[in-house]
């Protein structure tokens, strides 16, 4: 860690800041040889996955240095949870990260569920899972369209789309929407699973059997991409470590770490899946995680879809609930690693605290480190197999 | 690294450009997968969930079940519904005497005499559409079980003050079968009376 | 020499061309358009241009009124010479290599017996264009943009040269119609069957001049938000986008002319089988652009200097070898 006090102390050399807007890049200072380009990269960009801005110092091609700069669409979710009720907040949690908003909303439901000692039937848990594993493909199919996009493969992400729009059109059945799910209630969901829902998944499940080995003759046997992707953004153990990275980013360097199987939630112990590792630690590792993770959700939500006992949904519980003082966690895991929330109580309507940890944020920290020394095109790479949304990071 | 294996790589290289040819050649023949809207519809909106109406009553279409207790818009993190009770009816006062005087007949307290039939339902129900965020939080906190998520997905507007729904008005307007005016005005800062609804 | 047509004066005939050329270019500049977005569509399960006109066919006419329509913006920070000098070196260039083409036995617009070397010439002249695009935008992105063309360009000017060479030796002439006669009417007679290698990288290097994906990086969407045209707006973006075309036109009749036999086919020889093979070609280009990703800066001149010029360079010596034995 850099010791900012001693910096911040110190008697600072004027700066031109005639050609540079703002105090970013102002701090970013050039080398005095005048020989390397300063650029800004976004917020505008079609391939930062949001309103990120990255400040790079370029040598010819070369990233000498970069910075992500963040805050360009910080909503303060978290100031929000402390003025509205436990209720009126589930919708919030849709929004952060729009791409697994099932499992934000997991988090929540779960952490205050914890905090008040409510139950949630065995059915309402089955939905959880199902809906939730559900839309983690969704959001994993999104990531392959759009990584291959900023590569600058046009086709994939059409296909991929198509596929999505298919789970899309599974989940509004159950939660009546496309994208920012708040079905999740206190003590179970909100709807149940109506009778066409199994037919139709089971369908769905096949057919996404039958695309996934055209994906990997279009895409991922591709021999450009493999030299887009192997050998790119090698991230040792350590560092992944140091940063707190987790989900497919740690998974692709060799460590197994799910939260489902090293912090267990809900019913997942119940279900046989593998957790993918891979040891290569590249761009082509989170690849592949993520791509094997795809077939592990098809199989929890078959095994689900096949144990899935009748009862009803809803846990006994007030409309508005005051959970005692204290404080609870809850983690869960995301498409893109751990999100856990605590929520703390002091007795009242509102929450006292709500803090939502997401894992694009550690995510993105490795990107400094990852892309020094690296070309343009390999930060685009390292940038897109990180699996970042903005949203999520700035909240 | 040898020659051979240079050209094993490269042969597979070759081989995997040109098989991802061949999904894209394949995927070119085949139909296309898009509606174009509105020459044609897509056939999975039964399932959407738009904005809330009020659920009429099971003998009496246009009274909905809503008690007018506000617990909906309280519910709302939005603060999107406007609900506004209907007067109350004064209660009968404690000290009246033991019987009651009613229409030239001497009631008994213990007969109950049959109480004029008073509606708890609202006098006006308004939703700002374009603050909602379908969250659901009012249909599930209904004691009444009065609301419900419609199907209105082809929802359409020139301004805001479109988005602001009369759903008492919709009701209405479905319990008789005719369609529901476009224009709906929102409330006035004092909603005492009942307002006129300007027709479509 | 030269076949006796109707206007015997060379410089009318070339005039003559000329306006032809132009004419051409325009045309298929709209058609390539259509035909690129409806490819890319049909790729991707979706319609493409649909509404305006039947089947969307008055769609590039359209986009041509509207971006002749839109303001030309110049940058404040660039130079305003280089920056509308660029797109007019882009495209006139263009123009003068589609003289040396064999559209036809009888078309000939000009007597020149070293059409390859003029196509080659001015191909090249778009390395400058690119240059001055990116340096004259003032843009640290169209900067980048235009080192990138640069690099590749220059890389992929040895190995295509290399192959043309290969035919050149083949056919005993730098003069397009005479290597296209020095081919025959069928398919095992044309020189892509007896030089595959040749003709393999001659389309390579093809991509890579034209800087279509997956060779694309000089206009990389997604990196670079657009390259070295970043800043050109309205008929500024719209002469780099036609004589992107243009250029593709170029490189694909001098492959048909050179490797598959021209104008010369089974049945009925004549300007049509240019123009098919032309097309086949293009409409390849076209394919490869929808379906691979990007190549990497380095690994795109990795291939060129590391693998296709070696290549091409033993293709050169076995040809040569392989014609003096030939007798």
């Amino acid at each position: 860690m850099r010791d900012h006090t001693a910096a911040a102390a110190a008697p600072k050399p004027p700066v031109d800041t005639s050609l540079w807007g703002d105090s970013y890049a102002a701090r970013f200072e050039p080398d005095p040889s005048g020989e390397r380009m300063i650029v800004n990269m976004g917020p505008q960009h079609p391939s930062t996955h949001g309103v990120l801005r990255v400040l790079l110092e370029l040598d010819g091609e070369y990233i000498v240095r970069a910075e992500p700069v963040l805050g360009y669409i910080h909503r303060m979710h978290e100031w929000m949870a402390e003025n509205r009720t436990y209720a009126q907040f589930i919708p919030n949690m849709g929004r952060v990260d729009y791409l697994h908003a099932l499992a934000w909303n997991w988090a929540y439901v779960g952490a205050v569920e914890r905090l008040a000692g409510m139950e949630v039937p065995e059915r309402a848990e089955y939905i959880r899972v199902i809906t939730c594993e559900l839309n983690r493909i969704s959001s994993h199919l999104l990531w392959w369209g759009a990584y291959l996009l900023d590569l600058g493969a046009f086709t994939p992400i059409m296909y991929a789309f198509d596929d999505r729009e298919r789970i899309l059109d599974i989940l509004q059945m159950v939660t009546g929407s496309r994208l920012t799910y708040s079905s999740f209630t206190f003590g179970g969901v909100s709807t149940d699973l109506p009778p066409e829902f199994i037919p139709k998944t089971r369908e769905f499940i096949s057919s996404l059997r039958g695309r996934l080995p055209m994906f990997r003759d279009l895409v991922t046997d591709n021999g450009i991409l493999r030299g887009r992707c192997e050998g790119i953004g090698i991230l040792d153990l350590d560092t992944a470590r140091r940063y707190g990275a987790t989900g497919p980013c740690l998974r692709g360097s060799g460590q197994p770490y799910d939260v489902r199987r090293a912090e267990p939630y809900s019913i997942y112990d119940r279900f046989e899946y593998r957790i993918p590792t891979e040891s290569a630690c590249d761009a082509m590792a989170r690849y592949f995680v993520r791509l094997s993770e795809i077939d592990e959700s098809l199989s929890i939500v078959e095994q689900a879809m096949d144990s899935i006992p009748d009862g009803p949904i809803q846990g006994k519980g007030p409309r508005k609930i005051r959970p005692p003082k204290g404080e609870a966690c809850y983690a869960v895991e995301g498409a893109r690693g751990k999100i856990m929330i605590m929520v703390q109580s002091d007795g009242g309507p509102n929450p006292y605290r709500v803090k939502l940890r997401a894992p694009g944020f550690s995510n993105l920290s490795l990107f400094a480190e990852l892309a020094q020394g690296t070309l343009l095109s390999d930060a685009v790479s390292i940038l897109g197999s990180l699996d970042l949304v903005i949203p999520e990071i700035d909240r | 690294m040898s020659v051979s294996n240079s050209c094993k790589d490269a042969w597979n290289y070759a081989k995997s450009l040109l098989i991802g040819l061949g999904v894209t050649g394949k995927n070119f023949v085949k139909p296309t997968i898009t509606v174009i809207y509105p020459w044609q519809q897509v056939d999975n909106m039964s399932t959407f969930r738009g904005h809330v109406e009020l659920i009429p009553k099971d003998d009496d279409p246009f009274t909905p079940r809503c008690v007018a207790c506000g617990a909906c818009a309280d519910a709302c993190p939005s603060h999107c519904l406007t609900v506004v009770a209907p007067p109350k009816t004064p209660k009968p006062k404690a000290d009246a005497p033991a019987a009651a005087l009613v229409e030239g007949r001497v009631i008994p307290k213990t007969e109950k005499a049959a109480a004029p039939e008073k509606s708890r339902a609202p006098v006006q129900f308004f939703l700002d559409y374009s603050m909602c965020s379908l969250c659901g939080q009012c249909e599930r906190v209904c004691p009444a079980k009065s609301l419900r998520f419609s199907n209105n997905v082809y929802l359409t507007g020139f301004s805001r003050e479109d988005f602001k729904i009369d759903l008492l008005a919709r009701m209405k307007s479905q319990g008789s079968g005719q369609p529901a005016p476009s224009r709906q005005k929102p409330p006035e800062t004092a909603p005492v009376s009942e307002k006129e609804k300007e027709p479509a | 020499m030269s076949m006796t047509i109707s206007l015997a004066d060379p410089l009318v005939r070339l005039i003559l061309a000329l306006v032809g050329i132009f004419a051409f270019v325009a045309l298929n500049g709209l058609v390539l358009v259509y035909v690129e977005r409806k490819v890319a569509g049909f790729c991707q399960r979706r319609p493409g241009p649909l509404h305006v006109g039947p089947q969307g066919l008055i769609q590039p006419l359209v986009d041509a009124l509207k971006l002749v329509g839109k303001q030309l913006l110049t940058p404040a920070k660039g130079d305003p010479i280089l920056f509308w000098a660029a797109p007019l070196l882009a495209f006139l260039p263009v123009a003068l290599c589609f003289l040396p083409l064999p559209f036809d036995a009888s078309l000939k617009a000009i007597d020149m017996n070293l059409g390859l070397v003029l196509i080659l010439a001015f191909s090249g002249v778009n390395v400058i264009a690119l240059c001055l695009a990116g340096w004259g935008s003032g843009n640290k992105w169209g900067i980048l943009g235009a080192a990138r063309a640069v690099a590749q360009s220059v890389a992929y000017e040895v190995p295509l040269l290399l192959s043309v060479l290969a035919v050149a030796f083949m056919s005993g002439s730098l003069d397009l119609f005479v290597v296209t006669e020095s081919q025959g009417a069928w398919p095992w007679q044309w020189y892509a069957m007896k030089n595959p290698l040749a003709f393999l990288i001659f389309i390579i290097c093809a991509v890579a001049e034209t800087n279509r994906a997956p060779f694309d990086l000089p206009e990389a969407e997604s990196e670079l938000t657009a390259g070295f045209h970043t800043e050109y707006s309205g008929m500024g973006f719209g002469l780099f986008f036609l004589a992107e075309y243009a250029n593709m036109i170029v490189v694909s009749g001098v492959a048909a002319a050179l490797f598959l036999g021209g104008y010369q086919g089974p049945v009925a020889s004549g300007i049509w089988w240019f123009l098919a093979k032309l097309y086949a070609i293009l409409l390849l280009i076209i394919w490869l652009r929808w379906t691979y990703p990007r190549v990497r800066f380095d690994q795109l001149l990795n291939l060129s200097w590391k693998r296709l010029t070696p290549v091409a360079l033993l293709v050169l010596a076995g040809t040569a070898v392989a014609v003096r034995l030939g007798g």
